[in-house]
């Protein structure tokens, strides 16, 4: 079975060294087709009835492969060197091959031509890697050909001309995937073809190019070899582009080599980058650094600030440099970070975008193709041209467009067409937008994870009781606290007054793991979602129904497994033991946190349930007020609830979201518990725990809050969390919502909390900030959160009751779960606020308000403002953008202030003013709401 | 990294279960005693026996059984990058004892008193695997020099990379930093002598990947056997039996 031919293999990995590589050529892999009489056809892919078996080659792969996602492209033979070529090229692409190839409905058939013995190619003298492969490819159809006779016709598609007469004299039958698409006949199929790159058909078809006829807009790119040299000479810096989300002309670039961001003003600048590229920048002379704004981009596409919600944390917040140049003519403003401008690209990060046709009107001739710009609801991304031949079924849609190219003569990208998600401003598709654009899936779970669910109904069994591992909780006083109509309780609590004045305070978590078992298909898909989703109107969960309502679900009065974390406390709150154990219980009551604080508030009430309230939240009180000392944070934020319409789903009213005495005891004990896991899991696996922790933000971060601080007066002490903790305490201003509003400033200036595997990094770097705790870690969500599964796992393991799944002894593997969790946190993060916003949107369309707001920073035409009631942020234009620099405002950066030339009005920051809130809708299709004065 | 493809192949084509090519030769250096060269893949390593002899250093005479002494070593051109291989550095110290452990443990040395066997190894080519193939050829050579052994012992590594246990690890696949089990065999006697392990592994997959390399050794003594066979027939034709 073993064929030795053995080849040398010469790599070079920074210095050039011959190595010498086995390789086996063999003779029993099989082509994949079912009407082979000569092959095992015992893993056949390809259809029994197929007429014709496509073999691609590497660039179809790579250009097309929102084509070959269509159901209308099947029989087709991947060859093993055309996917290594894909994945060196694009892992991107590479992975939803390998999604097609190992889908059980398509026909896919990987052949690894490169170990079969008749397939295999030696390279040959003064042959190129990439004629070498070509040849491959050619030899592999050939083989195809002749080995399954005539049963089938094998075509070659390749879009490389060289190729393709090479193949047809090999006696190769070989097409375009243009030719091939139209043979189908299904036009719709061709809005998926990418199209060549003007480029390419301009030196194809006019063969006198004269430069002059069109106009080149971006720098050539320079050729990799001297980006690489001048990456090592110093002269170009590398690093990704990150676009301001909230000002698409202006880009950073975290450089490495000098240590800063470089700031990229201007698309020509930027030089067809996008946003997430890897990219080569040349800084520019100092003394274009401080490039004026408006002037880099007066000729593009207008910029200006969205209505959004109020950012969360620094990493959400709008990127503002010192664009307040002064109009009043001082010139000493020389911006002291270094601008540049983008020389190269080095990775893309071109994958498919959301958003609307530009309208246009119908070409004369329908029917035909037509161009049109492509508008992604992205604003960091460009508009996009694209071929089309249905233009009047899109115009009004939402789709979704793949980037092909851009060269440096066209403005903008040429992509292609993928598909429609569905009618614009409809409710549901701008949901359906939401998620795509923060990569969720919301798709229905599949049948191999649904047949992990234990049968229904399920109730405790008897086998579960007399687990020895399990203790029978049943008799306890136990009651859930939530917010009203949760359904996915993943927590509840008991606390019971003991003989000696102590307290035996319970947190019960749902036993998630008992359910979902590593390994199984469902755990695999709940790694891979990560986390729930919470959108205005649904809520897209990471594990299935029945699991998420029912099984797991600790509702009152049904028994349900929990894992326990139980402490005995002194009346002081302090922790005399710690006990952890698998449980079942039985909840009493699954209050709300309006109940809860009902019952608490209301004295006549004295039955035992009631008292457990009132001693925890005694305890609480005393927790919480330890743990400030200690430095924690209270960090304000503005948080909105709607009121949805339960027909229509639209919203009926928003309000910001209260925050009770019930919701605080509730979370001091989660707090406790998580940190209490987060001790035991490290104690036991100190490197391949999984912990949350939160860097402490540096003095860069936090100087838009102390430049607003200092100008109401104010002096903050920020050099540590205890000291920023205090003087946010003393920050009282005259009015009640001051304090609250410095907080909401200082919270946006925090990074966000990150998973991370304790392994990876040493233990001061563990510290959580915002908590003021060495140890911190996720436990007490495991229907939601896919860490706490993971560290229920830990704890569970740590105790002795199961094994440690093999996954831990695999570091890479568990730093990539929990980079992938940060990225789902994030994302879901996201999609909720994008879904806020949405539904603010609609709610506001109907009801044109007036509203009371604080200025909260302060811009060259106008301010932003807050608004509390809403928890919306925006922008208020003093001068109309047509008048650009209109002298007739001026800021006052010492005092945050800006005033009218004449002194008649001035608005400082933190200053109350009254606004009106409007949806208007100044480009087609992209509605916003516009904030007034009045 | 992707060390088995989907497809079930691994880097160099194998499938996981699939040893590399071996080849043995008896009868290597002519002035030794008993001498072989033993290939797996790309590794060559080459083995020569001296003894049972007078034991030069008489301290170290046993009354009641042999002396084995073994000396493992890399030719300075057996990997690519031309590196002095300096003699008796940490590594070869350890191979070097954990050889001679496991040959001690199949020769018959209480047959021979007062003498002593010396076994030299050099890898000549290393590609993966080198500890197996210097005991395999150290086996034979024994043989050849008709040293009396209790059996064959034999040797084949085993890992457990892209969670598939994958047999007789080529030096890319070593270098992945997996596990790497090494197994010494008897396999008359259906003995483990020699056992070590990289990394970690838990112990349900650990049985597995130990199993695993087992059959690879049971594979290795059947072609030593059959290479002896060959060798002891072309000496009777030789000799005109």
């Amino acid at each position: 079975m073993l064929h030795s031919k053995t080849f040398v293999k010469k790599t070079r990995g920074g210095k050039v060294n011959k190595q010498v590589r086995e390789h086996y050529l063999r003779d029993d892999i099989y082509c994949g087709a079912p009407i082979c009489k000569l092959c095992d056809s015992s893993a056949a892919r390809l259809s029994p009835s197929a007429s014709t078996i496509l073999l691609l080659d590497t660039n179809v792969v790579l250009n097309q492969i929102d084509l070959l996602e269509n159901p209308a492209i099947d029989d087709v033979v991947m060859l093993s060197v055309v996917l290594d070529e894909v994945k060196n090229k694009n892992m991107g692409v590479y992975n939803r091959v390998r999604a097609l190839c190992s889908n059980s409905l398509r026909r896919f058939f990987v052949f690894a031509n490169e170990h079969h013995k008749d397939t295999f190619v030696k390279e040959m003298a003064k042959e190129s890697k990439n004629d070498r492969n070509d040849r491959a490819i050619r030899v592999a159809a050939q083989w195809y050909q002749s080995h399954l006779g005539g049963a089938a016709r094998v075509l070659l598609i390749t879009n490389d001309k060289e190729n393709k007469r090479k193949a047809i004299a090999e006696g190769i039958s070989a097409e375009t995937i243009e030719s091939y698409v139209k043979s189908l006949d299904r036009p719709d199929l061709l809005d998926l073809v990418v199209q060549p790159s003007s480029e390419d058909v301009e030196m194809e078809e006019v063969e006198d190019l004269r430069p002059s006829k069109r106009k080149v807009i971006y720098t050539e790119h320079k050729p990799m070899s001297e980006i690489t040299s001048g990456l090592h000479r110093g002269i170009y810096h590398q690093g990704k582009l990150r676009v301001n989300r909230y000002n698409p002309f202006e880009a950073y670039v975290g450089s490495e080599s000098i240590g800063d961001e470089i700031i990229i003003y201007g698309r020509t600048n930027m030089n067809r980058a996008f946003d997430g590229d890897v990219v080569a920048v040349e800084l520019l002379p100092q003394d274009q650094w401080h490039e004026e704004k408006s002037l880099s981009i007066a000729d593009e596409e207008d910029e200006e600030e969205d209505v959004h919600l109020v950012p969360s944390s620094a990493d959400d917040a709008p990127r503002t440099t010192n664009l307040v140049q002064g109009s009043s003519g001082d010139t000493n403003a020389v911006s002291s970070r270094p601008s540049g401008r983008v020389v190269g690209i080095i990775k893309r990060n071109w994958h498919s975008y959301c958003g609307s046709l530009e309208p246009m009107p119908m070409p004369a001739g329908s029917g035909g193709t037509a161009h049109a710009l492509f508008v992604s609801k992205d604003r960091r991304i460009p508009k996009i041209r694209i071929h089309t031949r249905q233009l009047e079924n899109l115009l009004n849609k939402r789709i979704i467009v793949a980037v092909d190219s851009w060269d440096r003569l066209s403005r903008y990208p040429s992509g292609h067409y993928v598909r429609t998600i569905g009618e614009i401003g409809d409710r549901d598709t701008e949901s359906e937008v939401v998620l795509i654009e923060n990569d969720i899936n919301s798709r229905p779970f599949s049948s191999q994870v649904l047949a992990c669910l234990p049968p229904l109904p399920w109730s405790v069994s008897s086998e579960d009781l007399a687990n020895p591992i399990r203790q029978d909780l049943r008799d306890l006083r136990v009651f859930s606290v939530d917010p009203p109509g949760c359904k996915d309780i993943d927590d509840a609590l008991h606390c019971t007054a003991l003989p000696s004045g102590n307290f035996e305070v319970g947190v019960h978590i749902a036993d998630v793991t008992n359910f979902v078992h590593p390994g199984s298909p469902l755990d695999d898909e709940a790694s891979q979602r990560g986390t729930s989703v919470y959108l205005v109107e649904r809520r897209i969960d990471m594990l299935p129904k029945p699991l998420t309502e029912d099984i797991c679900s600790l509702r009152s009065d049904v028994e349900r497994l929990a894992f326990s974390v139980i402490w005995e406390l002194t009346p002081e709150a302090d922790i005399i033991s710690t006990r952890y154990t698998k449980s079942v219980i039985k909840s009493c009551a699954a209050l709300s946190y309006i109940e809860a604080q009902a019952r608490m508030d209301d004295s006549r009430l004295m039955d035992p349930l009631t008292t457990d309230l009132r001693n925890m939240n005694v305890l609480a009180k005393k927790m919480r007020s330890r743990r400030i000392e200690r430095g924690a944070l209270t960090l304000a934020s503005a948080e909105v609830k709607f009121q949805i319409d339960t027909e229509t789903h639209d919203p009926l009213d928003i309000g910001m979201y209260q925050i009770r005495e019930a919701n605080q005891m509730v979370e001091e004990f989660m707090l406790a518990a998580n940190v209490s896991v987060a001790d035991k899991i490290l104690k036991h696996f100190s490197l391949c725990s999984l912990l949350r922790r939160h860097p402490s933000p540096t003095r860069e971060m936090l100087e838009p809050l102390l430049r607003t601080a200092a100008a109401v007066g104010l002096n903050l002490d920020v050099s540590s969390s205890k000291a920023l903790a205090e003087s946010l305490d003393r920050a009282v201003g005259d009015d009640p919502y001051f304090n609250k509003l410095i907080r909401i400033l200082a919270t946006r200036c925090m990074t966000q909390a990150v998973y991370f595997c304790s392994g990876d990094l040493s233990p001061p770097e563990y510290h959580h900030y915002g908590l003021a705790a060495p140890l911190y870690t996720h436990f007490t969500s495991p229907i939601r959160r896919y860490a706490d599964v993971i560290v229920h796992r830990l704890l569970a393991a740590s105790l002795g009751i199961y094994k440690l799944p093999s996954i831990f002894q695999d570091r890479p593997q568990l730093t990539s779960i929990a980079d992938n969790l940060n990225y789902r946190h994030r994302n879901a993060q996201m999609a909720s606020r994008a879904s806020v916003e949405l539904h603010t949107l609609i709610y506001f369309k109907k009801r044109p308000t007036d509203t009371e707001a604080r200025v909260v920073k302060i811009r060259s035409n106008g301010f932003i403002v807050f608004v509390p009631k809403y928890g919306i942020e925006g922008p208020v234009y003093l001068t109309a953008r047509s008048e650009k620099g209109g002298g007739e405002w001026f800021v006052d950066e010492q005092q945050q202030k800006i005033k009218k030339m004449d002194g008649s009005a001035s608005y400082s920051v933190l200053q109350t003013v009254r606004i009106h809130m409007e949806v208007v809708e100044p480009q087609p299709n992209r509605p916003k709401l516009q904030l007034t004065l009045t | 990294m992707e060390f088995v493809s989907l497809e079930g192949f691994r880097l160099d084509g194998r499938r996981p279960m699939e040893m590399r090519q071996i080849r043995a030769e008896i009868g290597a250096v002519a002035k030794a005693d008993g001498s072989a060269v033993f290939e797996m893949g790309n590794t060559k390593v080459i083995a020569a026996v001296y003894g049972p002899r007078e034991v030069q250093n008489r301290t170290q005479q046993i009354n009641d059984q042999a002396l084995v002494r073994c000396e493992y070593s890399m030719a300075n051109f057996s990997t690519g990058d031309r590196m002095r291989k300096p003699k008796g550095d940490r590594r070869s110290t350890e191979i070097s004892l954990v050889i001679r452990q496991t040959m001690e443990a199949c020769i018959l040395t209480h047959l021979m008193p007062r003498s002593q066997i010396d076994i030299f190894v050099q890898v000549l080519q290393a590609d993966g695997g080198t500890r197996s193939a210097c005991i395999n050829a150290a086996t034979l050579a024994l043989a050849d020099a008709g040293i009396p052994m209790r059996d064959l012992v034999t040797s084949c590594s085993s890992g457990y990379l892209n969670s598939t246990p994958l047999l007789d690890l080529n030096y890319v696949e070593d270098s992945a930093g997996g596990p790497d089990v090494t197994v010494g065999f008897l396999p008359k006697l259906d003995k483990v002598t020699l056992l070590q392990m990289d990394s970690k592994l838990p112990i349900d997959i650990f049985e597995n990947v130990m199993q695993l390399a087992i059959e690879g050794c049971k594979a290795i003594a059947n072609y030593i056997r059959e290479i002896m066979l060959e060798n002891t027939k072309q000496l009777e034709y030789r000799r005109g039996i």
